[in-house]
């Protein structure tokens, strides 16, 4: 136990629990190299956010289906001029009986006014474009945003859910118990594909359509309603193990109140079992939303997520542009990867028992 | 420990009788909490169903008598009853998008989707069983290893990537599987249009079901009994699927079970790119169309089925491993 000594000998007493789990998650190599990837990842999404990576991801700056640089780019097609070209219709002179004739000078000085410009569509892109010659790259970055801010919100909201509900739960027992056991029964006999399916049929036709018309609110409210269910169970478990501990007796002896008692003792003390299942939820709401908005159920027409450029990449295939593809799932594979190995390290780090 | 007896005595008795009896009335809070789950989520969160019905063209007299027809105009409890009725009668009118009788959407869409998932189920498991026996007894080894590190990252691709690209490379590139389509006949379904799912399907599970597997059995290949029958000079394949397997059952149960209800609602996604008339498409298309009669019946009988199935195991962990105590 070098790391607990280190730990010990650096703060002069003995360390706690997350100084430890630290010291233990440094040691782990594959952990500190899937935190660095995970970290590279969500300072991504910040910077997207914020409007500095990718902000102009719908301009369309390539030509369509513009290749990758490494490919060259796509052949010229033959221009149409050389086929026979009919022979101009000679023109009629309908002014007389044309009831606009009289407008068509006004219209054409008026479309002259407006700034037109031909923009140079780059032949080929960085990773190259997709149907309408966006940047393939910068559209995976802010994919990679919403895809992300979706798992994320998704987890943060169904494991808040979960941690007070399976905290009532288990803390009080009794009736409180039995009605969330209810509940959670209820909810765990309904296939969770069908209770993503009937509420996103109500998010597309009723009064929550209209109150949320468009962005990311739906996909994460129907996976947190839907994912709460594990997390309570575990939680709920880990309050009833710790309710009549010693420890949360002496704080009833001096008089501490239900709240302080179960959210300022004992959820310290369990803590571990829901940061993993957070970051558990993170990685597989993240390929729900993937598929979800595959579907045409997920995030909002406007907004690009993996799940959407995995859409248009299937029909793209058939034409032999696989970049999107290629660029959408790698950078999916590779968050999903490293954040399932953090977790892994994350859960040994916490729970030296495991090993 | 005495000679088992060739034959499995099934422990059917007064006590499993009485346990069966007290959990089937222990289901019934349950399923009036789904139906009310429903019934109450569709009602406040839902569309007004005579506007999806009536469409955009419709008078107020015809929304009007569209809602007297759907009971709409009926107080709550009335509505409730009406909806209690459905569940039990199996009588949910039809489809508001096709017309077609609910109950008849269930029984044509039902045999597209088993013809497919149960060959996936059962070549998941017996191939995870294999795949899984082998690595545990190989387990520490590079091999080991290695293996579970191909299953993370291949766990870590969306299993729509995986149909993509094998429709496009072993349908649409290769030709050696129709791109999509289904027929009337089973044996066609079974030889012609069903391979390529289920070998994706397959393909894709077999990554995670090795790992879960693999943990079962490392919980039972270092146990003494394993030693006390290699001592005894059990052969190898002896040890692992007679002893090792058997002891192994539970877990392997529990894994089964919590998979057969999606086995019936079948890989929806599988069904849409594939184009096979199953429940799961159906399902993926009434939500669409806000065809609430068919998700609503679908979701109420399939959360039914759940229920049952769970009861199932559980007296089956009693066939299994007659230790196990019901209670």
């Amino acid at each position: 136990m070098t790391a607990v000594a280190r730990a010990a000998t650096a703060t002069g007493g003995s360390p706690g629990l997350w100084r430890l789990a630290f010291e233990r998650l440094r040691e782990d190599r594959v952990g500190v190299g899937s935190a660095l990837v995970v970290l590279g990842f969500l300072l991504l999404v910040g910077l997207a956010q914020l409007g500095l990576v990718a902000p102009d991801w719908q301009r369309e700056v390539g030509v369509p289906f513009a290749p990758p640089h490494f490919l060259g780019a796509a052949p010229a097609i033959a221009p149409l001029a050389d086929l026979e070209q009919p022979a101009p219709a000679p023109l009629l002179d309908l002014s007389a009986v044309d009831p606009l004739a009289a407008y068509y000078g006004a219209w054409a000085q008026g479309a002259a006014q407006v700034p037109t410009g031909d923009t140079v569509r780059l032949p080929t892109l960085v990773f190259g474009g997709d149907r309408i010659g966006r940047d393939v790259l910068a559209k995976a970055a802010k994919g990679a945003q919403v895809s992300i801010t979706v798992g994320v919100a998704a987890a943060l909201m169904a494991t808040l859910l979960g941690t007070l509900l399976g905290a009532l739960a288990g803390y009080f027992g009794g009736l409180v118990d039995d009605v969330l056991e209810w509940i959670y029964n209820v909810f765990n006999a309904v296939p969770y594909v069908l209770l993503i399916f009937a509420l996103a049929a109500l998010f597309k036709s009723g009064p929550l359509a209209r109150l949320f018309q468009d962005g990311i609110a739906p996909v994460v409210v129907i996976l947190s309603v839907v994912g709460w269910t594990g997390i309570y169970r575990l939680v709920r478990a880990e309050y009833i193990k710790h309710r009549s501990r010693e420890y949360v007796r002496a704080a009833e002896a001096i008089g501490v109140g239900h709240g302080a008692r179960m959210f300022g003792h004992i959820l310290p003390n369990v803590s571990h079992v829901v940061l993993v299942q957070l970051s558990l939820h993170v990685v597989s709401f993240i390929k729900a939303e993937v598929i979800l908005s595959f579907l045409g159920l997920g995030v909002s027409m406007e907004l690009v997520s993996w799940g959407t450029m995995l859409a248009e990449a299937q029909t793209e295939l058939v034409l032999g542009k696989w970049w999107q593809l290629v660029a959408a799932t790698g950078l999916m594979a590779l968050f999903v990867t490293a954040f399932a190995w953090l977790t892994d390290a994350l859960r040994d780090a916490l729970d030296p028992k495991l090993r | 420990m005495p000679e088992r007896s060739g034959v499995v005595n099934l422990p059917v008795d007064g006590h499993m009788l009485s346990y069966f009896l007290r959990r089937t009335l222990q289901t019934i809070p349950t399923l009036a909490g789904v139906i009310l789950l429903v019934f109450f989520l569709f009602k406040a969160f839902g569309g007004d169903p005579a506007e999806i019905l009536g469409g955009l063209q419709a008078t107020p007299e015809q929304i009007e008598s569209i809602r007297n027809e759907l009971g709409l105009n009926e107080p709550i409890g009335v509505q409730l009853w009406l909806f209690v009725t459905k569940v039990v009668s199996f009588d949910w009118g039809s489809s508001w998008a096709t017309r077609e009788p609910v109950v008849e959407i269930f029984r044509s869409r039902l045999p597209a989707t088993l013809t497919v998932m149960i060959p996936i189920l059962l070549l998941e498991v017996a191939l995870a069983v294999v795949a899984g026996l082998a690595v545990a007894r190989v387990r520490g080894t590079l091999t080991d290893r290695l293996v579970m590190l191909i299953s993370t990252v291949a766990m870590s691709i969306s299993f729509l990537v995986y149909i993509i690209i094998g429709q496009y490379l072993f349908a649409f590139e290769l030709g050696w599987f129709p791109v999509q389509g289904w027929s009337n006949s089973l044996a066609t379904n079974l030889m012609r249009f069903a391979p390529l799912p289920v070998l994706l399907a397959v393909v894709v599970s077999l990554g995670p079901y090795t790992r879960l597997y693999r943990s079962f059995f490392l919980d039972e290949i270092g146990q003494d009994y394993v030693r006390t029958a290699r001592a005894k000079g059990a052969g190898e394949a002896r040890i692992l699927f007679v002893h090792v397997l058997r002891n192994a059952l539970i877990p392997i149960l529990t894994n089964v079970a919590t998979h057969l209800p999606s086995v019936f609602i079948g890989s929806f996604l599988i069904e849409v790119f594939f184009s096979i008339p199953g429940l799961g498409r159906e399902v993926y298309t009434a939500v669409n169309r806000s065809d609430y009669p068919v998700i609503e019946a679908v979701t109420v009988y399939l959360a039914v089925l759940t229920m049952a199935i769970n009861l199932v195991t559980d007296l089956l962990y009693k066939v299994v491993d007659p230790r196990v105590v019901l209670k």
